[in-house]
């Protein structure tokens, strides 16, 4: 999950891709692995426009908005429709080319990255709002469509999809990762709110997760296919539709602001209002550090301590009384400086703070990047483990202030480091191990949000054990067997 | 004074929608593709239904001039609080020729009849980027107008207002009944909620014909050509600075 609002790109990684003259229209054929023939049956497929051998299309298809560095695929194709979409990996799977599908690019954990080459699916001119049903709740979507997009789309049905990651993520890519996001303690994740999936295998058979056009609120038919598919990143079959459940847009929305004397009273409170049944929209938690962060870049005078951010959705008379339970729950908890806010402008200026969290951790050292660890644990243990790894910050002279989700125990730590120091990437490497290590010592896990992709493969085998991963593993081998699909992410293989 | 605001809201083709022109260039796809209200019509809903709850104007009545679809745009002004509608139906050739012009005799023929005390309109329509409808309304009714407003408050029976002008912004005090026509910064409109959909399918939506309003809607315009801009041309690589004067030398340019 992105903090705050789409940020711009992290500085580039020390190994730069070279980059000599760029050919708009490349006549060369790619590096290894892509032949003529290949090239000829992919073009007739979806025409000369879209196939791209250039380098700078392939650079820009090799990253996401992580710190892994570019691995570029050999050719990038642009499917119109899923008849292309399973011509092209038919052609794929002939010729045994690794598949790797791209949506917005708005990954975290170098989902994207061609580690053997290969052909990249670029899915975003398959760009269209499908079979809106507002009295359902439901309207599915090709991959090229946005959240935001599909929100404007739905803007005059009084409907909107809330999972909100921070990007602007193609929403077949959120169904990929299984995304999250600040509004996920009301909504739910993706988990949640996908309700079919239309999914492209890597033999080019084209499968409905729950049977073709099928939507209803719920079934118990047979195995749970849309789910193996929600945050298989790309390495079970390439989604080319996905189904998704809608909710009305709030009637009125409330924004409120509380500062505490420790991570325990905030939390405290959390769980207080969760277990006071108040359905709050979301519940933001910012450390000291980060606060004082904020404050610094903002020009606000938050007080520097743990602080509470928190949204509230309902009926005008519902929330004033959602608005009371939580004031008096922060108060007996030793909560300070509750402030809220109904109307938009002054909303957004309390949580100016919480949007701008990303850039004004940034903005704590100038010149260099920062990277978003993510760990999930049971509410219960979430002061436990926010002190301990505030510790182990101060102690290894980290710079990583905490934002997180508090209502789901999810928290990031933005850790700002210096890309040309390798002894400080070293150290952020470490602590981000011992941190998943910590959190699944805590009956946590080592992703709640970001996903598995390129960094924490050994961190699931963990998680997971040996009898977990070897089920996973199984269902790979039934589905893709030659490993096309997004080789090197999520299961390590032993390579021959 | 009535306390009535008559808002004029237009459907068009969605800001998201990629607009093609049709094959034989007479004018652009609309079967099938998404229409929505005008954005600028949108804030100027959201101005209406501002006053209202502020309790300076008392009705607020949502006008659009159209076909049948027309009135699915009046739904949403409903929705977003307007309080009944009037669906002034045009269609087929009359509506495809259909302009500021007209739809300003319209307007100020309606706000003869409703008794209207200040007239709301988006600043432009973004499928004909007109600008004009306002203008040409206040200019039949005789009345003041104040377009492009980014600021509007009621003062007694005069209007202030923040107009954004190329210069900058220049504030005015219209007296009323007024044409105001709304610009960007103006508010953000709120979205349309599922209770407040419910509740407009109840509110009135009365058809009326241009004829009922004594309006001929022939227009003296008549579009003889729409095409795409012209696709981008390759550009062009040279090695040196001789050789950029050269092209630039055949290419007439210097």
């Amino acid at each position: 999950m992105l903090l705050g609002l789409t940020r711009g790109r992290v500085l580039p990684s020390p190994r730069r891709c070279l980059l000599h003259c760029r050919h708009i229209k490349s006549a060369a054929t790619a590096a290894s692995g892509v032949g003529d023939s290949v090239l000829s049956a992919f073009r007739s497929i979806c025409g000369e426009d879209g196939v791209s051998l250039g380098e700078a299309v392939r650079e820009q298809h090799g990253k996401d908005e992580s710190v892994h560095r570019c691995r570029p695929p050999d050719v990038v194709v642009f499917p119109r429709c899923v008849e292309e979409v399973s011509a092209l990996a038919k052609v794929c799977h002939k010729h045994r080319l690794p598949i790797i599908p791209f949506g917005t690019g708005t990954g975290l954990e170098g989902g994207v990255g061609a580690m053997k080459g290969g052909v990249c699916f670029s899915l975003r001119n398959m760009e269209q709002v499908l079979d809106l049903h507002p009295e359902d709740f439901d309207v599915t979507v090709e991959p090229g469509v946005t959240r935001k997009a599909l929100n404007a789309y739905l803007r005059d049905t009084g409907l909107w999809f809330p999972v909100d990651p921070g990007a602007d993520a193609s929403l077949c890519g959120m169904a990929a990762t299984s995304a999250s996001g600040t509004n996920a303690v009301h909504y739910g994740t993706m988990r949640e709110n996908v309700i079919n999936l239309e999914v492209v295998l890597a033999d080019g058979s084209i499968v409905h997760t729950a049977g073709k056009g099928r939507r209803p609120r719920k079934t118990s038919a047979g195995y749970n296919l849309t789910n193996l598919f929600v945050g298989s990143e790309g390495t079970l079959g390439i989604i080319t539709k996905t189904t998704l459940r809608l909710y009305g847009i709030p009637e009125a929305m409330v924004s409120a602001v509380c500062s505490f004397p420790s991570v325990q009273a905030a939390v405290d409170s959390t769980v207080q209002t969760l277990q006071a049944g108040v359905p709050i929209a979301r519940i933001e938690f910012l450390d000291d550090v980060m606060i004082d962060a904020c404050n610094r870049f903002s020009s606000l005078s938050y007080p520097v301590n743990p602080t509470l951010f928190l949204e509230f959705h309902g009926s005008e008379q519902s929330l004033e009384e959602q608005v009371k339970t939580a004031e008096d729950i922060t108060q007996s908890n030793g909560g300070s400086d509750f402030q809220w806010a109904r109307d938009t402008e002054t909303r957004n200026r309390l949580w100016k703070a919480r949007h701008d969290a990303w850039y004004a951790a940034l903005a704590l050292r100038p010149g260099c990047k920062a990277y978003s660890t993510d760990v999930c644990v049971p509410l219960s243990r979430l002061p436990q483990i926010i002190v301990e790894t505030k510790e182990d910050l101060i102690e290894n002279r980290l710079t990583g202030p905490i934002a997180g989700h508090v209502g789901d125990g999810n928290f990031h730590c933005l850790m700002v480091v210096d890309p040309n120091d390798p002894e400080e990437m070293h150290r952020v490497h470490l602590f981000t191990e011992r941190l998943a290590r910590r959190a699944l010592a805590m009956d946590g896990t080592c992703t709640g949000e970001h996903g598995v992709g390129l960094g924490k493969r050994a961190l699931l085998c963990e998680e997971m054990g040996p009898v977990g991963i070897q089920v996973m593993q199984s269902l790979k081998d039934a589905l893709d067997p030659n490993n096309l699909m997004n080789p090197g992410k999520i299961l390590q293989r032993e390579e021959p | 004074m009535s306390g009535r605001v008559l808002v004029g809201v237009k459907r068009v083709i969605d800001y998201a929608v990629k607009i093609r022109v049709k094959p034989d260039n007479t004018g652009v796809v609309t079967d099938g593709v998404k229409h929505s209200m005008n954005p600028f019509c949108e804030i100027a809903v959201e101005e209406a239904v501002k006053l209202k709850e502020k309790k300076l104007i008392k009705e607020v009545v949502a006008v659009s001039c159209g076909p049948q679809q027309s009135q699915e745009t009046i739904r949403t002004a409903l929705a977003m609080g307007a309080d009944r509608g009037i669906h002034v139906d045009v269609s087929g050739k009359d509506y495809e020729n259909l302009g500021p012009l007209q739809v300003s005799k319209i307007l100020a023929a309606l706000a003869k009849q409703e008794d209207a005390q200040l007239i709301l309109l988006g600043k432009q329509a973004i499928d004909d980027d007109c600008n004009q409808t306002g203008q040409m309304t206040a200019a039949l009714l005789d009345w003041p107008q104040g377009t492009f407003a980014s600021e509007v408050s009621l003062e007694g029976d005069k209007i202030n207002l923040v107009r954004e002008i190329d210069g900058g912004l220049e504030h005015i005090k219209i007296n009323t009944p007024a044409v105001i026509t709304a610009d960007l910064r103006l508010n953000t409109p709120r979205y349309a909620t599922l209770p407040n959909i419910m509740k407009a399918k109840k509110k009135k939506i009365v058809t009326v014909k241009p004829a009922d309003l004594g309006v001929d809607v022939t227009s003296r315009l008549e579009v003889l050509k729409v095409e795409e801009p012209p696709q981008r041309q390759a550009g062009m690589k040279v090695e040196t600075v001789e050789d950029l004067v050269v092209k630039l030398k055949e290419a007439g340019r210097v």
